[in-house]
């Protein structure tokens, strides 16, 4: 839309005002709390003191690389394969993804207390065949597996979506140039679904880093992440405001200087991260 | 747009069938107390815990509706998570409460800020129900500020399927023989209670150090425990998942009316006891309506449904020498004098301590 006309500039005013007022003035908020103490007073004492908190953002960045790369592993062979099925089939598995993206995310999660409990569905079954019970739940294995399952659908969407527009012309010319399978995907289709798989890293890295609910229900409180740490906060109430917007504020910054960096990787390419 | 109408029409049939059925029959009640109607059409704020008032489920009594029946006041009832919320709320939200029903340590701070009215006792005809043990507590010596509305102690709830013999002391939760079989608070204060009822500190303790020697303990116990839970205890030990939890008695006879296994003891170190009492702020909009609803929960019948619905120990007599009443003669709500552990109250911390054990709880968490 180039030309900017008054209509369109309508069609946009309620996108706008919501942003403004979800979006910008709540970032308002929290970097005015982040640099203020309770009285209002400017102060970066609460910057300052984060360096209390680094062993959860650690542990945090830890668990989210983890279930990122697991999470990578997992859907580009999904999404490769997908695309080699027929479209009706391609549909069927779409869904097959998706259904689970209609749920609501804490119940998702909460539900696989149900399977990995000591009395859950799982070790039941095990108990069955003489074998267990398995600790499953409460482990930083159950962490990881929870933010895998919920967060693995924004991975295969990018890389499935560059995957299915794959110009097919490209793979017969490095068949016909000689590549056998292995360099064919190594030389031509890796590099062609990259910014697919920057696209879904940032998706499911982002999320993971300074998820909360996850490692409470399936860790068991026994540890805890920086998101962990900033509800923690949040839920002790007005006092505690200043710190918590603090971490947020370094979470935020973090996150951004990633993407920044990740999508200059992209740009040496064609570019153009699907976020 | 067809399919989008159908699709809501449907919606609504299915949620209308979902929630007919729910009309609420008024109950025949024996009144102490006389209630004029003057007040009638004005409307009182009541601030209380979640479900911790009868509200007409499981065909019992609706609080509430009852009193706007018979005085025709309206009540406009909301309810808190914690203490902390509640006093957030009240002291920076836009809404006036008339009453709030926070817990003893809460009552002394909003009293330390004179945030509370006086409750002229003289004037509320039932007050004489309330038990004498309950009355001239740390928080309100002289009983001008406070009618106690329920009672708790923490104790220790256990599978008595999975664990025959049990030692009755808070040092079950550190030991070893129950790794990975115990659960233990999920929040700061009651968690470091436990700790410190072990080393037989004082819960309110002023001195960093006494603070610092129970987060030693509870990172050494922290690699025995399963997990950190609060409301999720229902369901750990209910379905046999963990088999010791530290809880209130009022929730444990809850969970033992799911599974009967589930034994209970007061530790022999002691414990923390909590009284939740009514007050009425000093911003008060209806601060008649609020005697009178005051004397109303103080009536038998009432005081009865909601002991009976919460479950926790009532601090008034017609519930607890009524016959009838459900948990009438129960050892673990009523202890008897011998039985009756070693009880210490919370008390509001100064805010220094309490950031400093607040924030040492994510210590604990970390280590």
């Amino acid at each position: 839309m180039k030309n900017k006309s008054f209509g369109s500039r309508l069609i946009a005013a309620p996108y706008i005002v919501w942003s403004v007022i979800f979006i910008v003035v709540p970032l308002i908020i929290m970097f005015y709390f982040a640099l203020t103490n309770e009285s209002g007073v400017f102060t970066l004492a609460n910057l300052a003191s984060i360096g209390k908190y680094k062993k959860a953002f650690g542990i945090s960045v830890l668990y989210a690389a983890i279930s990122t790369l697991i999470t990578l592993l997992l859907a580009y062979p999904m999404a490769y394969f997908m695309t080699k099925l027929k479209v009706s089939s391609q549909r069927m598995l779409m869904m097959i993804v998706m259904i689970p993206m209609w749920m609501n995310f804490l119940i998702r999660t909460y539900s696989w207390i149900t399977l990995l409990a000591n009395t859950g569905i799982i070790n039941t079954f095990l108990g069955k065949l003489g074998l267990g019970p398995y600790k499953l739940m409460y482990t930083p294995g159950a962490v990881i597996l929870g933010m895998v399952y919920d967060f693995i659908p924004y991975m295969i969407l990018p890389i499935y979506s560059v995957l299915s527009k794959l110009d097919k012309s490209l793979l017969e010319a490095a068949e016909d140039l000689g590549s056998n399978g292995f360099t064919k995907f190594k030389r031509v289709i890796l590099p062609l679904s990259k910014p697919g798989i920057i696209s879904g890293v940032t998706m499911v890295f982002v999320p993971s880093v300074s998820t909360f609910y996850i490692s409470q229900k399936l860790g068991g409180n026994k540890t805890m992440l920086i998101g962990d740490v900033i509800e923690y906060f949040f839920n002790l109430g007005p006092t505690y405001y200043n710190v918590a917007s603090a971490i947020s504020l370094v979470l935020m910054v973090m996150i951004l200087i990633c993407l920044f960096v990740m999508n200059r990787f992209s740009d040496d390419d064609d570019g153009g991260v699907i976020i | 747009m067809k399919k989008l109408s159908a699709f809501a029409v449907i919606f609504v049939i299915l949620l209308s069938l979902v929630f007919s059925g729910c009309g609420y029959e008024y109950a025949e009640l024996n009144l102490r107390a006389e209630y004029a109607r003057d007040l009638e059409g004005t409307t009182l704020t009541v601030y209380n815990w979640g479900e911790y008032i009868s509200d007409g489920s499981d065909g019992m009594l609706d609080v509430n509706r009852e009193f706007e029946k018979l005085t025709g006041i309206k009540v406009n009832y909301l309810t808190f998570e914690s203490n902390e919320t509640m006093y957030s709320q009240v002291k920076n939200g836009g809404v006036n409460y008339d009453i709030i029903i926070p817990s003893d340590y809460m009552i002394q701070r909003l009293l330390n800020e004179e945030m509370l009215a006086k409750i002229d006792t003289s004037k509320l005809s039932n007050y004489d129900l309330i038990d004498e043990q309950y009355k001239n507590v740390y928080f309100d010596p002289n009983n001008e500020y406070t009618v106690p509305y329920n009672v708790g102690m923490v104790g220790i709830i256990y599978n008595s399927s999975v664990i025959k013999d049990i030692e009755h002391s808070w040092k079950v939760l550190w030991d070893k023989k129950y790794k990975d079989m115990a659960l233990n608070f999920n929040n700061p204060r009651d968690a470091f209670m436990t700790a410190q009822m072990i080393l037989g500190f004082d819960l309110n303790s002023a001195n960093k150090s006494d603070w610092d020697k129970a987060a030693e303990l509870l990172k050494e116990g922290k690699p025995n425990l399963q997990a950190y839970v609060m409301d999720e205890v229902y369901g750990k030990m209910e379905t046999g998942e963990a088999a010791i939890a530290p809880y209130y008695a009022g929730d444990y006879l809850t969970m033992a009316e799911t599974n009967p296994d589930l034994k209970f003891f007061y530790p022999q170190e002691g414990t923390n006891i909590f009284i939740d009492s009514v007050c009425i702020l000093k911003n008060a909009q209806n601060y008649d309506a609020a005697l009178m609803y005051i004397n109303f929960l103080l009536e038998p019948d009432i005081a009865t449904a909601n002991a009976e619905y919460i479950g926790y120990a009532s601090p008034n007599t017609a519930v607890i020498d009524n016959e009838n009443y459900y948990y009438y003669g129960n050892e673990i709500l009523y202890p008897k004098k011998e039985n009756m552990p070693k009880v210490q109250y919370y008390h509001d911390i100064d805010d220094e301590i309490r950031s400093y054990y607040e924030t040492l709880w994510i210590d604990v968490k970390l280590d």
